[in-house]
């Protein structure tokens, strides 16, 4: 792959912004690759899975997900399940996974969950991977002084456990899941930092960065049309994994009652409401508990595929 | 070997330096007045004054750092502005509760983590192999507190009544109270320091009892454990597992593996003298990063089972703005992490020369 990138950016030389775009061709080279590799298409099952539950959530869920049902026939807090083909009377109404404390339907908030929960992933990782870029590039690109100083300061925010930083940085910032997004953000701007710089430092090294050099091009030009391009790969790979990574971490700040709040649909604070409740109303605890599983096992699933895919050293 | 570990302790110094000065500003940053959130409805500007000037926060904030660094050089952590209670002190009841379970955890990770990976490594792609990378995948992802709430269903309620049956929460059962290591010993009259450490020693229960001979106190404290133990060190179980599997995996491919071999060397022979030592210095990295994972996860664990250790204290000083308690915890907590960091670098020293060289 980066063998064909190298060939097609000298070739393009005269006309540099087309040949950012790759062609059809690599990326149905691509393509296949990653659909050769048994977990990649695992993991994207259970994420096509959960998407078309976020995408169609207002045409699955029953209820809307913050109704509370005081009043209809039967229902109480933590009520059952309640299913009419497996035996339900159909006076009640239907309930998949019964009623939550706040006599809510339990199946419409996990429903809506992944709608939060996929957007939690993405938007966290997207923002911290742009600033990570921006260190990394930097870093690696300009070397020395710079490169120095910024990755110490990012050594010093790795040596202050992961989940205990962000926590001091929603105390800061304030409590709710806005908050909780940006402070997860920030605690792992340093892992796409560090992967961003090193992948930079050998796409540095090539030949056709000397060349844009020679021909006059300017650092900033040469950083964003022959650099950042050929670099981001491995940045994908640690940002898909980062998903699965960011949507734990919200679920536990929003378990500690630091992120998102009651009564929005958060399979963490689902869980973090009805703990206590464990031993009576377990199905409370682990259906969200199951659904955050699902989650980030599809993106750890599709990133070590990803990375097989991508790894020059298995490339066929 | 000495000066390359004298090189990486000089080396350290600088990052603890600059976590001292995060800690120490990120918590001054921190909106809320601790004032307010100590003395609540007491509150008011002549005992807000008193109060601030009780804990130096009406100095300017250069003079609050040096006196903050003074005392901090002397072992002085200061007072927990909530309760007046010195930081050392509750240092030395709480932290022994997360480093017993921190270090079961690793232990469960390392064992059982390095033993999967091997086996998978083995019998490459038999259906052993193929079950415990499903289980490896499982394991990384899923939440501490989703595993905790489900083992303490499971082994507390499921199980309850059988032999299976395993305490869900707490150190020990209610009324069990351990005996200092210093009375079992016969020094009752001990002072100071050697005091303070026996007693950091003891609040670890499973080691004062193995200390104090005591067989019952072991049994309750391991039992009670068990669930946080596992709860807390699945994720490193799984990544380690992993990372053995391909470290091993690597290397069996090599050229001196084939030679190894075809000098008739048994395959068990292979594997644990020349495979394995080689295989290890990624799974090392590994096992040093996951010492931040499971600081972060006994913030979680803790919070499930009921246990007071560092990382609840942390978590509660945070939201009740205890600066003095969370500068002193945060900077222990650093300063460990750097140390286990240097730890790290230098068992890479050890099982590779190269690296003592560079």
């Amino acid at each position: 792959m980066s063998e064909q990138a190298t060939a097609l950016d000298v070739a393009g030389e005269s006309a540099p912004e087309e040949t950012i775009a790759a062609p059809r061709a690599v990326w149905r080279s691509t393509l296949s690759r990653i659909l050769h590799q048994r977990s990649a298409v695992v993991g994207l099952i259970l994420l096509g899975f959960l998407f078309s539950i976020a995408i169609f959530a207002d045409f699955i869920a029953p209820y809307d997900p913050t109704q509370v049902l005081v009043g209809e026939p039967g229902a109480k807090p933590r009520l059952g399940p309640c299913i009419h083909i497996l035996g339900c009377p159909s006076t009640q109404p239907e309930h998949w996974f019964g009623l939550d404390g706040n006599v809510r339907d339990e199946f419409s908030r996990i429903v809506y969950g992944s709608r939060i929960s996929l957007a939690i992933g993405f938007a966290t990782v997207i923002w911290s991977i742009i600033v990570g870029m921006f260190i990394g590039a930097i870093s690696g690109y300009f070397g020395g002084r710079t490169d120095n100083g910024l990755m110490r300061t990012m050594d010093m925010l790795l040596a202050f456990p992961a989940l205990l930083l962000a926590i001091v940085v929603v105390t800061i910032l304030g409590k709710g899941l806005t908050n909780a997004m940006l402070a997860i953000g920030i605690v792992s701007i340093p892992i796409y930092a560090r992967v961003m710089r090193s992948s930079v430092l050998t796409v540095s090294e090539q030949d056709y960065v000397t060349a844009a050099r020679a021909l006059g091009d300017t650092p900033l030009g040469i950083m964003r049309r022959r650099v950042i391009p050929n670099a981001v790969t491995p940045l994908i790979v640690q940002g898909t994994l980062g998903i699965g990574t960011a949507v734990l971490e919200i679920a536990a700040l929003s378990f500690l009652g630091l992120a998102a709040q009651a009564p929005t649909p958060e399979w963490g604070v689902m869980i973090g409401l009805e703990r206590n409740q464990l031993f009576t109303s377990p199905l409370l605890v682990f259906i969200p508990g199951l659904f955050l599983i699902l989650t980030v096992l599809g993106f750890n699933l599709l990133g070590d595929g990803l990375r097989d895919a991508f790894d020059p050293r298995l490339a066929r | 070997m000495i000066r390359f570990i004298i090189r990486r302790l000089l080396l350290s110094i600088p990052v603890v330096l600059g976590v001292v000065v995060i800690v120490f500003l990120l918590i001054r940053v921190v909106p809320g007045d601790p004032c307010q959130a100590a003395l609540q409805e007491k509150a008011n500007p002549t005992t807000c004054f008193a109060f601030r000037e009780r804990f130096g926060l009406n100095e300017a904030l250069p003079i609050q750092f040096v006196i903050y660094f003074r005392d901090l050089l002397s072992g002085n952590l200061g007072e927990s502005i909530r309760t007046g209670q010195p930081v050392t002190e509750i240092l030395v009841q709480r932290m022994p509760t997360t480093i017993e379970l921190t270090f079961y955890a690793l232990v469960f990770a390392v064992v059982v983590g390095m033993t999967l990976g091997i086996v998978s490594a083995y019998r490459r792609n038999s259906s052993a192999d193929v079950t415990t990378m499903m289980v490896a995948n499982l394991g990384v992802s899923v939440p501490v507190f989703v595993l905790g709430l489900f083992l303490a269903f499971v082994f507390a309620v499921l199980l309850k009544d059988t032999p299976f049956a395993l305490p869900p929460t707490g150190r020990l059962t209610a009324g069990t109270i351990p005996t200092p290591i210093y009375e079992a010993w016969g020094l009752k009259d001990l002072q100071g320091p050697p005091q303070t450490i026996l007693e950091f020693i003891g609040n670890m229960y499973t080691v004062n009892a193995v200390l104090t001979l005591n067989s019952q106190l072991f049994i309750d404290s391991a039992r009670h454990l068990i669930l946080p133990a596992i709860a807390l060190g699945t994720i490193p179980m799984a990544i380690i597992a992993r990372m053995t599997r391909s470290s091993l995996l690597e290397v069996l491919g090599q050229d001196y593996i084939r030679t190894a071999r075809a000098k008739g060397m048994s395959p068990r022979l292979v594997m644990f003298r020349h495979a394995l030592r080689n295989a290890l210095l990624p799974v090392v990295t590994v096992i040093g990063l996951s010492i931040g994972a499971l600081l972060s996860g006994a913030v979680l664990t803790e919070t499930i089972f009921g246990l007071t250790g560092v990382g609840k204290t942390i978590f509660e000083s945070i939201t009740g703005r205890d600066y003095i308690v969370i500068q002193g915890f945060a900077v222990i907590v650093a300063i460990i992490y750097v140390m286990v960091n240097l730890i790290v670098d230098i068992s890479y020293a050890f099982l590779d020369p190269r690296v003592r060289l560079s």
